[in-house]
């Protein structure tokens, strides 16, 4: 099996997909940090000051008169008692809210990537798992190895689950070190709020909390890892299934701009919470943001997607190991 | 009796209600080269692929070296090196790469057995350069040494002098016979081009419809359909004479019937007494090509 691996390895690297990868993400957190910058650059001039202190120090005493006032509900009470918190540590710890650092700008990229970008990058490497042997004719080759067909399937699928972890992890690094040239390595300890729940149309504050920037990034990466396997597997089906490389991928990409269609006009629709590209954004459940559909948790989508990777598998593996080859 | 290395009895395939392979057996002994000869859409591509593993029959049984092709699977495949179609390696890899890499699927192949292949089909000078540049007598040598890896018992080449020179049909000829008669590999070599077949091969199976038609040694194929050739003068009277005794077929002004030791003689007294001049008489051993146009028809295959 190691061998296999080994071969799948060599494949890989020979075709120079991961190195294609790293350059398309190089390319794009450079424009975004470039843009980000712009950005806070504006900001401080409709400031009209470079005071940042002043500012945010001001903006804790309105946030202490509210809190004082008695009309306010207690769950937006508790919220701003939050917010008071983050805007005090960024007071003590020097940091200025509105130009983040590269924790940050890793974190919001890897925020935004997780529903088209990733899963783009991810289908690079997937989609032509299977089938480039087909078009290559190689697949003959190695059907007629003395190993079973499973076992072959098996060391390209484990290489595919071994590649996703690159490409996750090159794009947290690379958008960690590039943007921290213009932004500064900070921001690892930065609180961050997280907890947010829908009740009904109310939002549920009950559960909010502080985090520090790094756990709630390390949530982020794990959620995006998670996204990239299933987007991948699928994929990785496809590439089974239908023998041609550019068909497959045309496939997986419709499916994926409908779901960012679909997010944003589903809301009506509620059976639609069961395909799988509505419930790629996982990381808008930690962050606040509502689902498209009413109903949608963390869990609903995560095992929504479960069931989809098992049921690619199945299918992947059973056809493979059946098919006849001509 | 030399060992039998491959078997194969009554193999069916069936598409949908089409029967594509209708039953087919035959076996291959040890330092045999075996030829497979059919027009196209006949049925050979099929059976090569059910032999080795890539389709599965609907029936009937496969076994190399006493392993079930389906039972079997990894054990039989350890006794077989196969090309099917043409050789189709990882361009983008080079040639060692492309080598180590089948090696690492089979057991007990080292480097220095993938030096050995290198060096039986003479690659070593451009084993380090990619694949995408080499010709396609070099992708044929690269690919009977990818099939030489695992010292295979039965070699089976699908059309393996296909897009070669002339030196390079050649070259592979030798190759081959060597492999049977110094090794004693048995080979299985389906092909298009006759004359091929019939200066490569011990044994020829002849292929049509699904079905095998015919299979015998070369020689023995080729002796069974001797014609003879008469020229005779008047050609009428001659026609007339000698389709008395045995079905002629003409020929512009020659008269064509089979070739019969005992026969002959009588046919050509019959000949002289009506007064018929025999200019010639002429023995002719055909050609496989013609032999197979005969046995299996002419044209191709045909659509049902």
């Amino acid at each position: 099996m190691n061998n296999l691996i080994q071969n799948e390895m060599m494949k890989l690297l020979a075709k120079k997909r991961l190195v294609i990868i790293g350059i398309i993400v190089g390319v794009l957190v450079l424009m975004f940090t470039y843009a980000q910058y712009k950005q806070v650059k504006e900001q401080q001039e409709k400031l009209g000051t470079d005071d940042w202190r002043a500012a945010l120090q001001q903006q804790i005493i309105d946030t202490q008169n509210r809190l004082g006032s008695n009309r306010m509900l207690d769950e937006w009470r508790e919220q701003l008692q939050v917010s008071l918190k983050q805007q005090q540590y960024y007071l003590d710890h020097d940091i200025n809210p509105s130009e983040p650092g590269a924790t940050t700008f890793t974190r919001m990229f890897l925020e935004n990537a997780i529903d088209l970008f990733i899963p783009l990058l991810v289908m690079i490497v997937a989609s032509d798992m299977v089938s480039f042997e087909n078009s290559q004719g190689t697949i003959k080759l190695l059907l007629t190895r003395p190993v079973n067909r499973w076992k072959i399937l098996m060391s390209k699928y484990v290489t595919l689950l071994l590649s996703v972890s690159i490409i996750v992890a090159m794009t947290a690094l690379l958008s960690y070190f590039l943007s921290g040239l213009v932004f500064g390595y900070h921001g690892w300890e930065a609180p961050v709020i997280t907890g947010f729940g829908l009740n009904g149309s109310d939002v549920d504050v009950s559960q909010v909390r502080i985090v520090e920037q790094w756990r709630f990034l390390l949530m982020d990466m794990g959620l995006v890892w998670l996204v990239a396997v299933v987007v991948g597997t699928l994929s990785f089906m496809l590439s089974v299934l239908v023998r041609s490389t550019p068909a497959g991928m045309g496939i997986m990409l419709a499916a994926l701009i409908s779901g960012a269609i679909l997010n944003n006009m589903v809301s009506s629709w509620e059976s639609a919470k069961y395909f799988f590209m509505v419930n790629l954004k996982l990381t808008t459940y930690v962050s606040g943001t509502a689902p498209p559909i009413e109903g949608m948790t963390l869990l609903s989508s995560v095992i929504t997607l479960l069931v989809w990777w098992a049921l690619a598998l199945i299918v992947s593996f059973t056809v493979f190991t059946r098919r006849d080859v001509y | 009796m030399r060992n039998v290395t491959l078997s194969v009895k009554g193999l069916k395939k069936r598409i949908g209600k089409r029967e594509i392979i209708k039953g087919i057996d035959f076996e291959l002994n040890e330092g045999e080269v075996f030829g497979f000869l059919g027009p196209n859409g006949a049925g050979k591509t099929t059976t090569i692929r059910m032999l080795v593993g890539l389709i599965k029959p609907t029936s009937g049984s496969i076994q190399i070296c006493g392993y079930d092709v389906r039972q079997d699977f990894t054990k039989a495949m350890q006794h077989l090196g196969c090309i099917v179609e043409n050789p189709e390696l990882y361009p983008f890899l080079n040639g060692w790469d492309n080598l180590l890499h089948f090696a690492r699927m089979l057991p007990d192949v080292d480097e220095s057995r993938i030096n050995e292949v290198v060096e039986l089909v003479g690659l070593q000078s451009r084993i380090y350069d990619k694949v995408k540049t080499y010709s396609l007598g070099m992708r044929q040598r690269l690919g009977i040494a990818q099939a030489m890896l695992n010292r295979p018992k039965v070699l089976v080449l699908d059309e393996p002098t296909n897009g070669l020179d002339p030196a390079g049909i050649r070259e592979m000829r030798e190759f081959i016979r060597k492999l049977a008669d110094e090794e004693g590999m048995s080979v299985l070599v389906s092909s298009h081009l006759l004359s091929e077949i019939q200066l490569l091969c011990d044994r020829v199976a002849i292929i049509k419809s699904g079905e095998i038609i015919q299979t015998d040694t070369v020689e023995s194929l080729l002796t069974t359909q001797e014609r003879l050739i008469w020229r005779v003068w008047p050609l009428e009277k001659g026609k007339e004479i000698l389709s008395s005794f045995t079905e002629i077929t003409v020929d512009q002004d020659n008269i064509i019937t089979a070739f019969n030791e005992h026969e002959t003689p009588k046919w050509n007294a019959a000949l002289n007494e009506a007064g018929v001049k025999v200019y010639e008489m002429n023995r002719k051993l055909p050609g496989l090509e013609e032999l197979f146009l005969q046995i299996t028809g002419g044209g191709g295959a045909g659509i049902e």
